[in-house]
């Protein structure tokens, strides 16, 4: 596990490439494990992205999903994100938050472009008040596809996390207005993505779509992802999923550190976003979003 | 739907708990697929029961809520009521549910039944290692059993469990199975598929699911969830020939790497390769990764990896890489069996996008046979082929890709079929009408004695192709030849390649067909840089009037590339016309003569635009001579005297 602290933590990549070295030149080629087969898929997925659409863009929300991204890009392009970072600043995320973007930031060399959201008043004020709140995450990104004229944007959405997720496409193409139309879905098949948006209007990608939340961990864990500490427990209480300050709360844990987040996992009943208050304000409040163009 | 149910951790034998991404047993994911209300969700909620995947009282509760309002229960209920209670502790969705069996994790993929979905179902089949066909016992075989039978040997899903559910309302009879078993099985040995076990069931009873109860005492194979048990998880294709699809070429730092996932075979640095459909050899010098890099050790099937080469070769996205023995075939024909998911038909003459791997090409299709509806009993052929509908086709490709019969390569030997940017079908290769072309094992490209900076020392001057695109009577051969004269003057090695000079001797067999047109500037762009490859500046004058013509020269010679956009006024080259082919064309006697029409597409990203109306030729030449200054092929004397002071 890496927390965010400034020394690089190289200790597990050395001992990782004297292994390598010392196996015996075989005809075969030695097995992919569940992870393995992860990260291939996802790098095929970045790859696919880079080489179709003109402009691309990653969406860094900070977390641990956009973090095994952001990994699994530069695992895609030898080292390097090829394209921005973006990350639509709602203003309102924990503190940790923020000094785990801007030390990462560099240390990763990223591309970073901070965007922010408009004020609350200039939200739908039919939504429940957390779904409002998050939906100026979707104003902010509108504003940052227009101002930059992006056609893909990279998110880390994973199926098992939230039901319309379930729905997706890895390539999943938004109307002119950041739209979803999920009974309209084009086929999906043997790696084969639709890569053409209709001129003006833009591309989700969905690196991550096939995780679940214990790969994140058992990935994050293997190839030493640096994390932010809120995830872990203190005092009874830690954060599964991470979102602005005043809409996300921790749940009751007490693993303090990632194999004792993959036993909590293995044997919890409570789901991943439980702490998500938009999720559960009504029914169909997250499907409104994700039509309206939320992640 | 997609749930992840989490029962009670099983304990492995030692007692230790295993991972839950299944490190320690292996994931297969399975669809269930069949006609609407032959039972899928009766027997995905009875699975979830009899496999203790359910939340403790979840049953009970749900059983006593229909004995209050005096329903029946039903196992389907199920379903519904955890998509309605997500937010109490279970997530759902109508993608993937999750559960275990004594061995095998299973992850459930939906796929709906009605055939307005069809392309849904394909979606998620697609992603399958295994299905179970589900055919109610009265009703017996129906059109979508038979589509969904003949979809999933289209799309390569080989083990395939059929259940024939409902025995209840035919009173367990066992020569009602015999019948529908008979059936199902004729329908799906014609298409190769072997069912890996016919099952008799009652999903809402519970016989044949997880127990052989005495009312199927008459069957003796196993239960839905010993099939389940047996099914075994994809296993990369490591043991046919290597095929490296490729995605990309970076060059993020001085490493030029050839990206792409191994779909079959294995590599290793050191391995002879050829790059298909060129031709090209080559050896793999170093398997780059991240952080760790190189990496020692064979890569299989299935790893998204980098390559080095020890030469530099022009490799573009959509080559296939392979061992220079066992290479994949070179073609511009082939034989298809697809499936079509477009509202118009497919018909003869239709214009395509087709993909192969990340490989596309235009295509024409020649004929198309067999066009049936999968789910009909007597299939009737059509000359088109419908939505849903399935048929062989034979393709003409504009541009030669590799492929392999789906036979020999299942992963090589398929394509989709794209229409106005949207997937519109799929298919399997049957066969390919290889190309005439010499065996690449026996060419050996033999690399210069010289290395480039023994020629550059002397030349003062980096190799580069220097290309003047622009309307006939532009000037591009004027400035080339001024341009040839003043870099020999300054001790450099220039060589004119002039379009029509070529066209007289090494392209003398092609015409001024679109195609000719693209194999004409190949050619062109391939002598070029060979000769900048070996320290020259290759001076190419020629119209190249397509764009995609020139995107190719420039792949092909990669950093060497300079364009040149002699945009000389339509009118003035014209009224030049020194040729006389103006006159013709306007004349009527000259076919395919870019110059009056609009087929002249202008640079976008030229390194330099130069107007001859409106300067003399030394200044265009002095304009193109500070142009290769900045851009480093040309050593700047100044420069160059201050770095030996």
């Amino acid at each position: 596990m890496h927390l965010l602290r400034t020394d690089s933590g190289a200790d597990g990549r050395d001992s990782r490439a004297a292994v390598s070295e010392q196996i015996p030149v075989a005809l075969t080629a030695p097995s992919m494990d569940h992870l393995d087969q992860l990260e291939a898929q996802s790098v095929y997925i970045f790859r696919e992205a880079f080489a179709r659409l003109k402009k691309i863009a990653l969406l860094w929300s900070l977390g641990k999903d956009s973090n095994v991204m952001i990994w699994l890009a530069r695992k895609a392009f030898f080292g390097r994100l090829p394209f921005p970072a973006l990350h639509v600043d709602t203003g309102k995320k924990f503190p940790e938050m923020y000094r785990f973007r801007d030390h990462y930031g560099k240390e990763w060399e990223l591309d970073l472009r901070v965007e922010p959201c408009p004020p609350i008043d200039a939200v739908d004020p039919t939504l429940p008040p957390a779904a409002r709140s998050a939906a100026r995450k979707t104003e902010g990104l509108k504003m940052a596809l227009a101002k930059y004229g992006f056609d893909g944007l990279i998110a880390g959405i994973r199926r098992d996390e939230e039901a319309t997720r379930a729905k997706e496409r890895v390539f999943s193409p938004r109307g002119l207005e950041g739209n979803w139309d999920v009974r309209d879905q084009p086929p999906e098949f043997w790696d084969h993505f639709n890569a053409s948006p209709p001129q003006g209007a833009h591309l989700r990608i969905h690196p991550i779509l096939h995780w679940t939340e214990a790969d994140i961990w058992a990935y994050t864990k293997r190839e030493n992802i640096p994390i932010i500490p809120l995830y872990l427990a203190k005092d009874g209480k830690r954060y599964r999923s991470l979102g602005d300050q005043d809409i996300t709360n921790p749940v009751s844990s007490t693993a303090t550190n990632i194999d004792e987040i993959l036993i909590e996992l293995e044997q919890t009943k409570v789901p991943e976003r439980a702490g998500r208050a938009l999720d559960h304000e009504t029914e169909d409040a997250f499907e409104r979003l994700r039509v309206a163009g939320y992640l | 739907m997609n749930m992840l149910v989490t029962p009670a951790s099983p304990a492995t034998p030692n007692g230790t708990t295993s991972m839950p991404n299944g490190t320690t047993r292996p994931q297969v994911r399975i669809v269930i697929v069949g006609h609407v209300d032959h039972g899928k969700s009766t027997l995905v909620g009875r699975l979830l029961h009899e496999t203790g995947s359910l939340p403790d009282g979840k049953l009970e509760m749900l059983k006593a809520v229909s004995a209050r309002r005096g329903m029946p229960f039903e196992w389907s209920f199920l379903l519904d009521a955890l998509q309605t209670e997500r937010d109490q502790g279970i997530t759902i969705d109508t993608t993937q549910i999750r559960f275990r069996t004594n061995s095998r994790d299973i992850v459930l993929i939906d796929a709906p039944g009605h055939a307005e979905f069809l392309r849904n179902m394909i979606t998620g089949a697609s992603q399958a290692d295994g299905a179970v066909l589900i055919i109610d016992a009265l009703e017996g075989v129906r059109d979508q059993t038979r589509r969904h039978g003949y979809l999933l040997h289209l799309l390569g899903v080989k083990q395939v469990a059929v259940v024939v559910n409902k025995m209840d309302r035919v009173d367990f009879s066992a020569d009602r199975f015999k019948e529908i078993s008979d059936e199902i099985s004729a329908h799906l040995n014609g298409l190769g598929v072997t069912p890996t076990a016919i099952i008799p069931i009652s999903a809402r009873d519970g016989d044949g699911v997880a127990d052989r109860t005495d009312r199927i005492g008459w069957y003796k194979g196993p239960t839905v969830v010993d099939a389940l048990d047996r099914l075994e998880p994809a296993r990369p294709l490591e043991a046919l020939a290597l095929r490296l699809p490729v995605q990309a070429i970076y060059k993020f730092d001085d490493r030029r790497i050839v990206a792409g996932r191994i779909e079959s075979g294995n590599l290793i640095a050191g391995d002879e390769i050829v790059i298909m459909p060129a031709g090209k050899i080559a050896k793999i010098k170093t398997v780059e990764s991240w952080p760790v890099t190189p990496i020692a050790g064979r890569q299989g099937a299935g790893r998204s990896v980098g390559i080095t080469l020890d030469r530099e070769l022009f490799v573009e996205r959509g080559d296939i890489i392979a061992h220079a023995s066992a290479a994949p075939r070179e073609t511009r024909r082939l034989r298809a069996r697809i499936f079509w998911l477009h509202d118009k038909p497919l018909a003869k003459g239709d214009q395509l996008l087709v993909r192969c791997g990340p490989k596309e090409s235009r295509a024409t299709v020649v004929a198309i046979e067999k066009a049936v509806d999968p789910g009909e009993l007597e299939s009737r052929e059509n000359k088109a082929i419908g939505r849903n509908h399935v048929g062989e086709i034979d393709i003409s490709l504009s541009n030669p890709i590799a492929t392999d019969p789906c036979t020999e390569n299942p992963r090589t030997g398929r394509l989709v079929i794209e229409v106005s940017g949207r997937i519109a079908g799929g298919g399997l290769v049957l066969s390919v009408d290889a190309g005439q072309r010499a065996v690449p094992v026996d060419i050996v490209p033999v690399e210069s004695a010289l290395r480039p900076d023994e020629r550059s020392a002397r030349y003062r001057h980096n190799g580069a192709v220097v290309w003047l695109t622009g309307l006939p009577a532009s000037g591009k051969s004027t400035l080339a030849k001024a341009l040839e004269r003043r870099l020999f003057t300054n001790g450099g090695s220039p060589i004119l390649l002039d379009g029509d000079t070529v066209r007289a001797g090494l392209n003398s067999d092609l015409g001024f067909s679109a195609s000719d047109r693209s194999e004409n500037i190949r050619r062109l762009a391939e002598v070029a840089t060979h000769l900048a490859r070996n320290g020259h500046i290759a001076i190419v004058a020629a119209v190249s009037p397509a764009r995609e013509d020139r995107a190719t020269a420039r792949r092909i010679a990669d950093t060497a590339f300079r364009e040149i956009h002699v945009a000389t006024p339509a009118e003035i080259c014209e009224e030049r016309d020194p040729k006389g082919h103006y006159k013709k064309a306007r004349a009527g006697a000259l076919a395919s003569f870019t110059g009056i029409g609009n087929d002249y597409e202008v640079p976008q990203a030229a390194e330099l635009v130069i107007d001859t109306s409106t300067r003399t030729v030394a200044d265009a030449v002095d304009e193109i001579e500070q142009m290769l200054k900045t851009t480093g092929v040309l050593f700047d004397e100044l420069v160059d005297l201050a770095a030996n002071i």
